[in-house]
């Protein structure tokens, strides 16, 4: 057994145990589950606290004034500050709640940037960008002419603040970039990025989905404009993300989605909207979810997000030492500053036929383009099967993978 | 390794998907097709030369994809070849029984056993996509639309 001693202290059984899903089988075999990536396990602390949320204390937030409306609108709020703690931003009121990370780019790319597109306008991103991160500036260019301005990677995967730079003009009115690949695992440097985007006059949004993940983010170092996360990959429930934008940006920025709780007033002739937050969280919002997620917050913290990391770096980097030391497999995204994300092909075996594969031995990996498919074409591939760990993996389930990708080689030959 | 992935991933099947046959453009076709997995990003052209008496005399494919789409496809281009457009309606039918783990009951004798090999995918919900792409794409070829999805 590799994990029966915890390693510098890190007890991931003990864990584990916190995950009642883990001690699932699947196909008659222990859950090996190595889709973080995609979304993260549920802790019980994350599970209980809605659970008791809905049992005890549940009422619709910032309209009644009765005592559980009052109540509600506490945790609600609440939470947004246990956001506000996690990205260390200056104030509460510059995390907007969205349903997730693709809604709170959406949200950037309708309120602050499709007012300022003119034809020609241009947008500045990454080959590895997540079609979330791509898609809704696609729409900018196809209603109002702006130009998408791709930056290229390197062989190994990794992003040279200098060429996004370079991309930089006198027409670029955002620089869109991850924080972390989803595909490649690659860190980016946003705090450079950000400083040349800024001696440009040009801000920069960084989708933060996985970056916020795995390591502590802490947005006024970055001295970022916008950062984008989402709920599920926190180990937290679906349908909770959170756009943070700094607060001068949002001042400027129109109203997203009509409806309740956005306005000051309206009137047969006319309507004026509340201040940020509220003016972007029309209608009522996922309170329950808001509520799980500070408790998955709350969950990360008390381990510490260093030690996640440097837990998931370590099962990371044998699994990939691993892989590629196999015959035929190879691995896309070899960049020296990477999280715990490993994309693979096995040479001659299609990224599904692997994934269905590995599911029989129990070993749960995404096969496909990984919503990327502009960085599939950069490196000519029609998709990959992706590895990703998450706090709770242990050196037993790196040793299962590999043996999967053993047993397909062998079914393939 | 289980007896469902066994099955799956028979021999047969992975001959035809190492060596798929009828591979290839087919420059005398009057009809095509594409077929389009977004999901996967799998893809499949699908061309049929069919004469006046409508009988399908050649048949070919190209594309990208799974060993399972593949296979699926190359098994096709065998079986339509020198069919009636009705038969090869009745194939399709009896097909997708078969890979939702039905019975394909009409078929004759020859042309169920060809398709068996297929059977194996009603194990695997998830695969099932992939095993008819090409199929809708021979359909939308015959029906002239040009592109077929599945979802």
């Amino acid at each position: 057994m590799n994990d029966a001693k915890p390693m510098n202290g890190y007890d991931v059984q003990a864990l584990r145990r916190d995950f009642p899903i883990l001690s699932r089988q699947v196909h008659g075999r222990p859950l090996a589950y190595l889709d973080n990536a995609a979304s993260a396990q549920k802790p019980k602390a994350v599970i209980d606290a809605m659970t008791e949320f809905l049992t005890s204390e549940y009422a619709n937030v910032h309209r009644g004034v009765h005592y559980l409306s009052g109540a509600a609108t506490e945790r609600y709020e609440e939470a947004r500050r246990r956001i506000q703690r996690f990205l260390n931003a200056a104030c509460e009121d510059e995390i907007i709640y969205t349903k997730g990370g693709t809604e709170a780019i959406n949200l950037v790319a309708s309120s602050y940037l499709s007012p300022r597109i003119e034809p020609g306008d241009e947008i500045v991103l990454s080959v590895m960008e997540h079609h979330s991160n791509i898609v809704p500036w696609h729409f900018l260019r196809e209603r109002q002419g702006a130009v998408l301005k791709w930056v290229d990677v390197s062989d190994l995967g990794e992003l040279d603040p200098g060429d996004v730079a370079h991309a930089i003009t006198p027409r670029t009115k955002l620089v869109a970039i991850s924080h972390m690949s989803n595909v490649l695992g690659t860190k980016t440097d946003l705090r450079e990025i950000v400083r040349l985007a800024h001696e440009r006059g040009v801000p920069v949004l960084a989708d933060g989905c996985q970056g916020a993940v795995h390591g502590s983010v802490d947005v006024r170092a970055l001295d970022i404009d916008f950062y984008a996360i989402t709920g599920h990959k926190l180990y937290g429930p679906t349908g909770i993300g959170a756009m943070y934008a700094k607060r001068a940006h949002l001042k400027a920025m129109r109203p997203y989605q009509g409806g309740g709780e956005m306005i000051r007033e309206v009137t047969r002739e006319k309507v004026t909207y509340a201040d940020a937050p509220m003016r972007f969280e029309a209608g009522t919002p996922p309170i329950v979810q808001t509520v799980g997620l500070a408790a998955a917050l709350d969950y990360l913290d008390d381990i510490g997000r260093e030690r996640i990391a440097a837990h998931e770096m370590e099962l990371a980097q044998v699994a990939a030492r691993k892989l590629k030391n196999m015959n035929g497999v190879r691995i896309i995204g070899e960049a020296p500053d990477k999280g715990p994300i490993i994309s693979f092909e096995a040479i001659g075996i299609h990224a599904h036929d692997l994934a269905t594969i590995l599911d029989r031995e129990g070993v749960a990996v995404r096969g496909g383009h990984h919503c990327a498919q502009p960085l599939m074409e950069r490196f000519n591939v029609a998709g990959t099967a992706r590895a990703s760990f998450g706090l709770y993996n242990t050196m037993d389930e790196v040793d299962a993978l590999i043996a999967a990708v053993g047993e397909a080689r062998k079914v393939f030959g | 390794m289980d007896q469902n992935l066994r099955e799956l991933y028979q021999e047969i099947i992975l001959d035809h998907s190492r060596h798929p046959r009828h591979f290839g453009a087919l420059d005398a076709a009057n009809h095509v097709a594409e077929g389009h997995n977004p999901l996967c990003g799998d893809r499949v052209k699908v061309y049929l030369q069919v004469n006046s008496d409508d009988r399908i005399s050649d048949v070919s494919f190209e594309g990208r994809g799974c060993a399972i789409s593949v296979a699926s496809a190359s098994l096709m281009t065998d079986l339509l070849k020198g069919r009636s457009i009705a038969d090869a309606e009745k194939l399709m039918g009896g097909f997708l029984h078969l890979v939702k783990g039905e019975d394909a009951a009409g078929l004759p004798a020859d042309d169920r056993e060809q398709l068996e090999v297929m059977a194996g995918v009603s194990a695997f919900p998830m695969r099932v996509k992939c095993a008819t792409l090409a199929w809708h794409a021979m359909k939308a070829a015959l029906e002239n639309q040009g592109a077929a999805k599945t979802e």
